[in-house]
């Protein structure tokens, strides 16, 4: 899309970023005019962050250029994008937490005289700009003696005091409350009418809606398009956040009628304050639960009460009728639940250990120490669940981080498996691999099903969740809001309970 | 009250009362006699600190200091004594030393990412090695510039004698006061010890400063070093083993936050002032064993260390914030 470079303050044009085989960002046009606020939108992986780090200076474009009110212009760091007028707030405020305010402000620009700092002066000038922010407050005191809100509006003034042009606000307002938020989105107002150009990242629909002129949406490293947002409603916007292939007629995939087993897994009342809000949820066997929503709704939040990675302040859990306790992964795996997160190379792949020390890890940790299993134990395991679920490696003692993602996939998938689960909780299962591995992944899913698991999927790929589930059920704000069934399994229906009413977020304390 | 002031406070209030008790019991102790040789004695152990402050302040720690003190004495001794140089030609040549060793270990810690514990570490087997290739044995000073300087002293009231080394330790307490507060410099350690991310975002240059955070304390060192040679007139490569704990409890216990960002050059005095005390107090007793000082000093370490767990946990206060519309 073509802007006239008149009003255009900041632009990238045909922006391509590499990290190994993964095109992180590939061909994004972007351009920010001054005085409005344009928000960035897309899912974890869209390649916003990515894109901000090109724009600020702290990675470098594989190709395609950055202007700068029509300049071409490199960064080297964001120092010198700071520099050249551009100025980044982040969620977790990058300043000083054990320095005053006003030293906050000022650092690196303090006034001297003869070498000494005028201490007097920086403590008024810092009083006097905060004050053109409505803030009154002890600038000599420490900065973590405020607030959140108030660290991110001296961020804000820092960042334009020394940049001045272009201000990119990253979540600014994940750990702030409602009356925080709106203090915070006054500020921006004001620095709006001040002429600047303000890039704003968030997860919260409304607030978009409710701050920004324009709206960027990527995907999956791809530009999916730049729309005013007066001209757009939530349901298009979540649209063109999920689904490429979102089709607005039926395929009814005929699980959603199948026939499924009696109850596995009860989860009654179950929440935790401030994260996820209580919640019903019955698991059958031999069936899959899809989980959607957007990025930040409380799905992973959820998944992690029920594995006891996180403990529920209330609720209860019932297996096969019985009451359990679930408050600690150790509880959950030995009450027959599996888990594989979100974040595979965080918290869930060894990758210096083999392919066979993966799968068995969790078998051996339910074992217990004294009942290590032998060697050929081992290999047999380990051979049994790679073919099983057709795990590609050239053999089961190379590491496992070099295997590729899919791979990767299947070994955790692997380890759930042996230590034969009731439950199998699947954060963003297909999250990472590549697109040709994801049909791969479904199929093992609906493989496991038909054996008689009882599934819960999360998933962002629409697609897929149709694909695979019986039941689809909708997180939004923190609180489950929707459970379809039947012919209402569709990506349309689904996309539409993501966005209907995009309530107000009142996010954790 | 600022909440890094507070295990400063909790310091000179424990020397006030330490103090005023130690004179209840020998009134002797009250005479500017006594103060001055606090001074005296303590000098070397008071400039290492002012150094190691800094280093604590930015988050790291540097066990040279001991080492780079004792290999300090020879050297002088080795260029006055063998090489016929003046002392004052000596002392820049051993400051100058001392300066590239500490920007070497700096540039070590930054560049190749090595913490502080290590780099200097091997800075102290390096200098205590390097001192007793030197000479292994001690060195007796002889020149009239050493007899000069321990002749000189100011005259206080009550026949306290401020020496030179006690002033210079006293300059160099000021200017570590202003180095540390009112400079550029010194704000960058702060921000170094606060948050190094966060600094180096903000502009902070953060090779510059860490190399010159330790060029600083290994500077003071040899300065120590030389203060060390005049206090004994000679040069030992194993003299001041252990100071570079000393400094660190000093510096701990005048309210610096062991893990960077928080505290004052000026608790250090009163750090290395208490311990003087300690010392001072067993000296007129004469029945208790020396090692008591250092009971004495492990048990108000971690007191202190006890303290500021607690003041920096507790939650800050939220101060109070005026919004405008």
């Amino acid at each position: 899309m073509e802007t006239d470079s008149a009003t255009a303050v900041l632009q990238a044009r045909g922006i391509v970023k590499i990290f190994g085989q993964h095109r992180a960002l590939d061909t994004v046009d972007f351009d920010l005019r001054t005085g409005e606020v344009h928000a960035l939108l897309g899912e974890n992986g869209a390649g916003k962050s990515t894109l901000i780090k090109i724009l600020t200076g702290a990675y470098q474009p594989d190709g395609g250029e950055v202007l700068l009110q029509g300049t071409p212009v490199s960064f080297r760091d964001p120092l010198q994008a700071q520099g050249y007028g551009i100025g980044t707030v982040y969620q977790e405020v990058n300043l000083l937490p054990n320095r005053s305010v006003a030293e906050n402000l000022f650092l690196g620009h303090q006034p001297t005289r003869w070498g000494l700092i005028r201490r007097r002066e920086i403590d008024e000038r810092a009083a006097a700009l905060l004050a053109t922010y409505g803030l009154e407050i002890d600038v000599r005191a420490e900065l973590s003696e405020y607030s959140v809100a108030v660290q991110q509006i001296v961020a804000i003034a820092r960042a334009v005091e020394l940049s001045g042009k272009v201000l990119v606000l990253d979540e600014p307002t994940a750990s702030l409350d409602r009356n925080e938020v709106d203090r915070l989105f006054e500020v921006v107002e004001r620095l709006k009418s001040r002429g600047l150009g303000i890039i704003f990242i968030t997860h919260f629909l409304d607030q978009v809606f409710r701050l920004s002129d324009r709206v960027t949406i990527l995907r999956n490293g791809r530009k999916i398009g730049t729309q005013p947002l007066a001209q757009v409603s939530t349901t298009d916007v979540v649209r063109m956040m999920l689904g490429k292939d979102v089709a607005f007629d039926h395929h009814p995939t005929g699980l959603s009628g199948a026939e499924r087993g009696i109850p596995r897994v009860t989860f009654k009342g179950m929440g935790k304050a401030g994260r996820v809000a209580p919640f019903d949820l019955t698991l059958h066997e031999g069936e899959v639960v899809g989980v959607a929503g957007l990025l930040g709704s409380g799905r992973t939040e959820m998944a992690r009460l029920m594995f006891g990675v996180d403990a529920a302040d209330q609720g209860s859990v019932e297996i096969n009728g019985r009451a359990v306790a679930v408050k600690t992964p150790a509880q959950a795996v030995a009450a027959g639940f599996g888990f594989c997160p979100e974040d595979r190379k965080l918290d869930g792949i060894f990758g210096d250990l083999s392919v066979r020390e993966n799968i068995i890890i969790a078998l051996q940790a339910k074992l217990g120490w004294f009942r290590a299993l032998n060697r050929d134990e081992q290999i047999e395991l380990a051979g049994r669940y790679a073919e099983a679920l057709d795990i590609r490696a050239a053999n089961h003692d190379m590491p496992v981080k070099l295997l590729s993602g899919g791979n990767q996939q299947k070994v955790i998938l692997a380890r759930w498996l042996a230590i034969d689960p009731s439950v199998l909780i699947l954060d963003e299962p297909t999250r990472g691999i590549d697109v040709g591995a994801h049909a791969e992944i479904v199929r093992t899913i609906n493989r496991l099903r038909e054996e008689g698991l009882a599934l819960l999927v999360i998933s962002s790929e629409l697609d897929e969740v149709v694909a695979y589930s019986n039941r689809v059920v909708v997180m939004r704000d923190r609180e489950m809001v929707a459970e379809l069934t039947g012919d209402d399994v569709a990506p349309d229906v689904i996309v539409r309970a993501i966005a209907d009413h995009p309530t107000r977020q009142e996010p954790s304390a | 009250m600022n909440r890094s002031l507070r295990p400063l406070a909790a310091t000179a209030i424990i020397f006030a009362l330490a103090y005023a008790a130690a004179i209840w019991q020998f009134p002797g102790l009250w005479s500017t006699r006594v103060l001055g040789n606090f001074l005296t004695d303590n000098a070397f152990l008071g400039i290492a600190a002012v150094g190691m402050t800094f280093v604590i302040l930015s988050g790291g720690i540097d066990l040279s200091v001991g080492a780079v003190i004792g290999f300090t004495t020879v050297l002088v001794a080795t260029l006055i004594m063998w090489g016929g140089l003046h002392p004052l030609v000596a002392f820049a040549i051993a400051l100058g030393v001392a300066a590239a060793f500490g920007a070497a270990m700096g540039a070590a810690i930054h560049y190749l990412k090595v913490p502080s514990f290590i780099v200097t570490l091997a800075g102290m087997f390096l200098a205590r090695g390097g001192a007793s290739v030197l000479s292994p044995d001690s060195i007796g000073i002889k020149h009239a510039f050493f007899t000069t300087v321990s002749k000189t002293y100011i005259l206080f009231p009550g026949g306290g004698r401020l020496t030179v080394i006690g002033g210079v330790m006293l300059l160099v307490f000021l200017f570590g006061i202003v180095l540390a507060h009112r400079t550029r410099f010194g704000s960058c350690v702060y921000a170094l010890g606060g948050s190094e991310t966060s600094a180096a975002l903000m502009g902070v240059p953060v090779a510059r400063t860490t190399i010159l955070i330790y060029t600083l304390s290994s500077t003071l060192a040899g300065l120590a070093g030389i203060v060390f040679s005049l206090y004994t007139s000679a040069g030992y490569s194993l003299s001041a083993v252990g100071v570079e704990l000393d400094a660190i409890a000093a510096v701990v216990i005048g309210g610096t936050l062991l893990t960077g960002g928080y505290g004052f050059v000026a608790g250090t005095l009163i750090g290395v002032m208490l311990q003087g005390l300690v010392q001072t107090y067993i000296v007129f007793d004469g029945t208790l064993s020396s090692w008591w000082t250092k009971i004495v000093i492990g048990a108000l370490l971690f007191m202190f260390i006890l303290l500021q767990r607690v003041v920096f946990s507790a939650t800050a206060p939220r101060r109070k914030v005026t919004w405008k519309a």
